[in-house]
């Protein structure tokens, strides 16, 4: 990796702990991990399953907050702020700047990840009192988390490369959504005939699987994860951020920055 | 070696939506900038300045025609090690301190990790901002940013510098500072294209300028050769009030003050004139080429080209 790209990376990060939205977005997490606490306490005997799930369930949405709407101002900031000009008037390349930008941003939700999920494992254990072996598998949601707001980060900065903000974060939220229910998606596009059958059987494959990420339930249940869907989900994360990152790198290469 | 060889360089840009209808912001554009000299590259707001200089930082892409700066192809990442860049009106990371940005700056400049903090330093001294170098540039006022901008364009030592609208945002005293700092720059054997709308600054510092108006060239040259070339009139000044009429009929006019006379007069008609004076025994006091100024070359031009255009002026 080239020392530019740690730059740049470094940069975004410092902007982005720098940003007082940003601590107020971990501040909510742990007001809600406290909410969850609460539920908890409230839902006989079955505490410890609400706690997971909406711990899992505001790590996993504040982060894709913090990933679409930092994600998509990225670049389109430093264009309209003209900062760029003098970072591109040095010796660094427009997919440099690309990819320390993702590389600055993911680095924050991985840093931002870590401190929600040591809330989630503290409610878990005030209202369990002990860890159980099955616990573990609250670190694959949260590492299937992080591949999550990495696809979406690299979706951002696409729709950022070519679009204004409030275009861009409407793309990345529909994707999002899309994308969660992609399994539902898949199954309509079995049961359908036609042309439906096609069209939806595309989309359902171009739209982010979300839904393969999203093991919350199973961990919340103590239900074993295998290796292969770990391995699954890592390649296919890493495939599809690296698509969406080179479309952002082709669209920007070719971008005038008037 | 010029510094900067542009070639034929033009940028038409595409405006509208659905109708897409073209929009030249340049049209081909030849020039050269030599090596050592402050060019100064001269236009009222909008002209074509600034895209010219985002043509050449690779900011925006030409529609035709090419470049050579510091004799390599202008895209060059190499290039880019050698020049600094400071836009107009910059703005920078609000949330770095000044110390912090240029620090940042360097690093993607390639300076080495062990030059870097005295360079950011000396360069910090070098703007009048050392004092407050740990202070964020959210709380910097216009002028500051100013000095921050032309810091980070210089902090790498490069051989050119391209300033857009240098003196913008700076009181008199800052404009100062700015011109010292470019003619220091001149001395230590850099070469500084300046783009600017404030013609006393050309004048003042410039070893040649170009004059560009709505994306055309409309002049090229010395300073001296193209302020001397408008007007060719001369001042003769002899002593006493008489005006003969000999030089009356050679068409200029003559206005006595005190216990001399002064007359404008074509160039060409000077020889006559100082003959008229001998014949009358009149002493002459002194004969000086009136040099119109820059401005008046300017306004020249640019009043030229709107005229033709339909008498907007």
């Amino acid at each position: 990796m080239s020392a530019r790209l740690y730059y740049i990376a470094s940069n975004t990060f410092r902007e982005a702990v720098r940003d007082r939205v940003l601590y107020n977005l971990i501040a909510f997490a742990l007001l809600l991990s406290a909410a969850a606490i609460l539920v908890g306490q409230i839902s006989m005997s079955i505490e410890k399953l609400v706690v997971i799930n909406l711990g899992l369930t505001a790590v996993s949405l504040f982060g894709v907050v913090i990933a679409i709407f930092v994600g998509i101002s990225l670049v389109s900031k430093e264009i309209e702020k003209r900062t760029l000009y003098t970072v591109l008037s040095r010796p660094v390349r427009r997919w440099e700047f690309i990819i320390g930008k993702f590389f600055g941003l993911a680095g924050t939700l991985v840093v931002n990840t870590f401190f929600m999920a040591i809330g989630v494992f503290a409610a878990l254990l005030y209202v369990a009192h002990h860890f159980t072996r099955p616990d573990a598998l609250m670190l694959v949601a949260f590492y299937f988390i992080i591949l999550e707001f990495s696809i979406i980060c690299a979706l951002a900065l696409l729709f950022s490369s070519f679009s204004t903000p409030l275009l861009s974060a409407i793309f990345a939220f529909s994707l999002f959504v899309i994308g969660s229910y992609s399994d539902d998606l898949r199954s309509f596009a079995a049961a359908a005939t036609g042309p439906t059958h096609w069209l939806t059987t595309a989309v359902s494959y171009l739209v982010p699987n979300f839904s393969a990420l999203n093991v919350i339930s199973a961990v919340a249940h103590g239900q074993s994860l295998s290796g292969q869907l770990i391995l699954h989900n890592t390649l296919y994360a890493l495939s599809y951020t690296a698509l969406a990152l080179s479309g952002a790198v082709l669209i920007f290469e070719r971008r005038n920055l008037k | 070696m010029s510094a900067i060889e542009i070639q034929g360089l033009e940028k038409v840009y595409s405006v509208g939506f659905w109708r897409t209808r073209p929009k030249r912001a340049l049209y081909p554009l030849q020039l050269a900038v030599e090596d050592g000299e402050i060019f100064g590259f001269l236009g009222p707001n909008g002209a074509g300045k600034t895209t010219t200089l985002k043509l050449l930082m690779g900011l925006v892409f030409p529609t035709a025609g090419s470049a050579r700066i510091l004799g390599q192809h202008w895209t060059d990442p190499a290039v880019k090690a050698q020049i600094g860049f400071l836009p107009e009106q910059p703005y920078f990371y609000d949330y770095l301190t000044a110390h912090e940005l240029l620090n940042y700056y360097a690093q993607l400049s390639g300076v080495p990790a062990k030059q870097r903090t005295r360079k950011v330093e000396d360069v910090l001294q070098r703007v009048g901002l050392k004092d407050v170098k740990g202070v964020q540039l959210r709380k910097f006022s216009k002028g500051m940013l100013q000095r921050a901008g032309i810091a980070q364009a210089i902090l790498h030592d490069p051989k050119l510098i391209f300033l857009d609208e240098p003196m913008s945002g700076l009181d008199p005293i800052g404009r100062r500072e700015v011109r010292d700092l470019m003619e220091e720059l001149k001395a230590r054997g850099k070469t500084v294209f300046f783009s600017t709308h404030i013609l006393s600054d050309a004048e003042a510092l410039c070893d040649r300028v170009a004059i560009i108006h709505q994306g055309k060239l409309r002049g090229e040259g010395a300073v001296e050769e193209l302020t001397s070339s408008v007007q060719g009139q001369v001042e003769v000044v002899w002593q006493g009030t008489q005006v003969p009429a000999s030089v009356k009929a050679l068409g200029g006019e003559c206005h006595v003050t005190g216990e001399t006379t002064r007359a404008v007069l074509p160039e060409t008609k000077q020889d006559a004139a100082i003959d008229a004076l001998r014949r009358e025994r009149l002493r002459l006091v002194s004969i000086i080429p009136l040099r119109t100024s820059l401005e008046a070359y300017f306004v020249e031009k640019v009043q030229h080209v709107e005229t033709s255009a339909g008498g907007k002026v």
